[in-house]
């Protein structure tokens, strides 16, 4: 059954199948319950599924986490919602510490099936801490695996996948994509696996290279690019840890030019990652260095000035402008 | 007396504690705190004389350990010199559903579990790092971020009320164990919260002994940690540390409670780290030989063979019995620590994702060559 529903919508579906497929998975966060969470993607569950199997916690993010790491290891598969990205910092040490460790710490012998649900990035009009972009904090830590979903249809089959996957994922969704429509059918088994970056628009002349809220930005400014006469191929990442930059290097091998674009600063971040092994697999096909579009490497500034921090149509097509001009 | 104090204890810090074999070896029939809770033991002669054995069995093997450690046999060592009736008095208090999480020193605990004392030394020694299976022990892996584990409880409590393992005498329960210095950890208090609002089956074990590496209680509270359960909307009881007869009584009566479905109980073990807080750590620095002395007066050892003689449920034979015993397990240890293997270099990569990653495969895969091609060289 196909419908024309919003991210947001996806992912509640997405959810909805994953409690119905298996009883061991339960939901946890503040305010995911009655409410159906700040976002509403949480919207109906506690209703139908009842209050231990999407729970309503404490207002506390170590808790959370904490506490869903004695879930798991009694066998339950916790999704946590950890509320706004800026929020997650109280719970990062039992991330780190914990989540990503308590696999390798006992070889092999404790799973900790967790996803952690993140909105994440800006664009909304937020105050502090409600904006923020902190996946290479996550994608840093080996033994997290760390995705975010650009479009409907990934986020419903995504969010399916990270829970019945036994590793222990940070799954962003791009909130202010939360609203787009797109179509998905809600029957279907995925198309994709999980950790696998995908071609979202086949072009010749250069590789744009976005994940999350930043793959709509990317494939605007290929549109407009595209009416320039310039023919931008767009890769969504989809898996932030591990990356999968196989289709990466097979089309900069093509295009010879390569622009990364994230909303998170760029110091340090997935861009700087993702040049580099550029570099090391393409460099003899590269006409110009990988560049990047990204947030500045200041502190999520205010919301009337955001539209300027964020990486945008223009700055993307900048980019290539100066890729083409090197 | 506030709710949880207890009336005895001529040695007893302000509130009391339940206490139910003094120093000297005297036995308390009974103890009924200011809850109105009354506290006593029903052991047999065997059970008694068990007790010492255990006691005496994880002081030698802790004392095998540290010998092990002067030796450059291990890296660290956490002694747990000292606490032996915190220890074995909870531990063996657990029945054998009963899930236990550990901080770094609950080696007295992992051998009430009848686990092979051998199990942690992997991660002392530094062939890995602890690795066992927490639900085939019940005794989940070594938490070294200090307070961590007590959260990890609290879920795992809540999921026995999921399963609906609580509410009859069969029931399951937890225990998470943790220290004085734990209490100030943000994680520790949230544990307390999430804890009384989800009526966990469990039972939080605090051994106080009264440093948190140099730092004394003193830095940690304002009031006796017990009391601090009140807040949390539980009961918090305090017990002689150095007792295991309280130790086991307090501790089996709180987790039948929980199993009970009566939710969880803060326990507070009044004890002393007679040793460092580590092999690495130097206590002269921090406090003086007169209050280390004043404890050795409480040990929990002695107390026990004073109350076996005076009963004569222990003589001379006995006593060098149960030394002989503890002698051979230390050597057998001995001997197999000092024959664990090094891992190979390569296993690092071993046990990252359940599902693996083609990224790290690739990692392995290079250094696997690299490691390779000094074979027949003499680097």
């Amino acid at each position: 059954m196909s419908e024309t529903i919003t991210l947001g919508k996806a992912l509640n579906h997405g959810l909805r199948r994953a409690l119905e497929n298996d009883p061991k998975v339960v939901i946890m966060g503040e305010d995911v319950g009655k409410l159906g969470g700040v976002f509403r993607i949480t919207d109906g569950l506690q209703k139908d599924f009842g209050d231990d199997r999407v729970i309503d916690t404490p207002l506390a993010e170590a808790g959370i986490i904490g506490t869903a790491v004695g879930l798991a290891i009694r066998g339950y598969r916790p999704v946590c919602e950890i509320q706004f990205d800026g929020f997650v910092f109280p719970a990062y040490n039992q991330i780190v510490a914990q989540v990503a460790k308590m696999y390798y710490r006992s070889r092999g012998n404790v799973t900790l099936p967790i996803v952690i649900r993140i909105p994440y990035g800006g664009g909304i009009g937020a105050v502090e801490h409600h904006s923020e972009s902190p996946e290479a904090y996550f994608a840093h830590t080996p033994g997290l695996k760390v995705v975010t979903c650009s479009n409907p249809a990934d986020a419903y089959a995504m969010i399916q996948q990270a829970i019945t996957s036994d590793d222990p994922i940070v799954f962003f969704e791009p909130k202010r994509r939360y609203w787009e429509k797109g179509v998905v059918d809600l029957d279907a088994p995925a198309s994709f696996p999980l950790h696998a970056s995908r071609v979202v628009r086949e072009g010749t002349d250069a590789t744009v290279i976005a994940y999350g809220p930043m793959v709509r930005t990317a494939l605007d400014a290929a549109q407009a690019a595209a009416d320039d006469g310039r023919n931008l191929e767009v890769i969504d990442l989809r898996t932030l840890s591990p990356l999968d930059l196989g289709p990466v290097y097979e089309s900069v091998r093509r295009t010879g030019r390569a622009v990364v674009v994230h909303e998170a600063p760029g110091n340090l971040g997935l861009g700087a990652e993702i040049a580099a092994r550029i570099t090391e697999e393409c460099f003899y096909s590269l006409e110009a260095p990988v560049l990047r579009v990204t947030g500045f490497d200041v502190p999520y500034p205010a919301a009337r000035v955001e539209e300027e921090y964020l990486p945008d149509l223009d700055r993307v097509l900048d980019a290539v402008d100066r890729s083409f001009g090197w | 007396m506030a709710n949880g104090d207890s009336p005895v204890g001529a040695d007893a810090p302000a509130g009391g504690f339940v206490q139910l074999l003094t120093p000297d070896g005297e036995r308390i029939d009974s103890v009924t705190t200011a809850d109105g809770i009354t506290y006593s033991v029903d052991f047999t002669d065997d059970e008694y004389r068990e007790l010492y054995k255990d006691l005496v069995t994880v002081r030698r093997l802790d004392a095998e350990a540290t010998a092990l450690q002067r030796q450059g046999e291990l890296g660290i060592w956490a002694s747990l010199l000292g606490q032996e009736a915190a220890q074995v008095g909870s531990g063996r208090a657990l029945r054998p559903q009963d899930m236990a999480f550990p901080t770094y020193r609950e080696h007295g605990v992992l051998y009430t579990r009848g686990i092979d004392p051998i199990m942690p030394f992997g991660l002392f020694r530094g062939v890995d790092q602890g690795g066992w299976d927490a639900n085939k022990y019940k005794f989940n892996g070594y938490t070294i971020v200090i307070g961590s584990q007590t959260l990890h409880a609290t879920g795992y409590a809540m999921g026995v009320t999921m399963d609906g393992k609580t509410g009859s005498p069969d029931g399951e329960a937890v225990i998470a164990y943790f220290g004085d210095g734990a209490t100030s950890q943000g994680e520790v208090n949230e544990a307390f919260v999430w804890a009384g609002v989800f009526h966990a089956p469990m039972v939080f074990f605090c051994q106080n002994n009264q440093y948190a590496i140099s730092e004394p209680l003193e830095r940690q509270t304002r009031i006796p940690l017990y009391r601090r359960a009140a807040g949390f909307g539980f009961p918090g009881v305090r017990i002689d540390g150095n007792d295991v007869l309280a130790t086991f009584a307090v501790t089996r009566a709180a987790l039948d409670q929980a199993r009970n479905g009566q939710g969880p109980t803060l326990i507070e073990a009044y004890t002393y780290r007679m040793g460092a807080h580590t092999s690495s750590d130097d206590p002269t620095r921090y406090r003086i030989a007169s209050e280390v002395e004043s404890w050795k007066a409480k040990d929990p050892i002695s107390r026990l063979k004073a109350f076996l003689s005076k009963q004569q449920l222990g003589d001379d034979t006995f006593f060098g019995e149960v030394d002989e015993s503890a002698r051979k397990l230390a050597l057998d240890l001995r001997e197999r620590v000092l024959a664990m293997p090094d891992p190979q270099p390569v296993t690092m990569f071993d046990h990252v994702y359940p599902n693996g990653s083609p990224e790290l495969d690739a990692q392995r895969a290079q250094f696997a060559a690299y490691e390779a091609s000094f074979e027949g060289s003499n680097h």
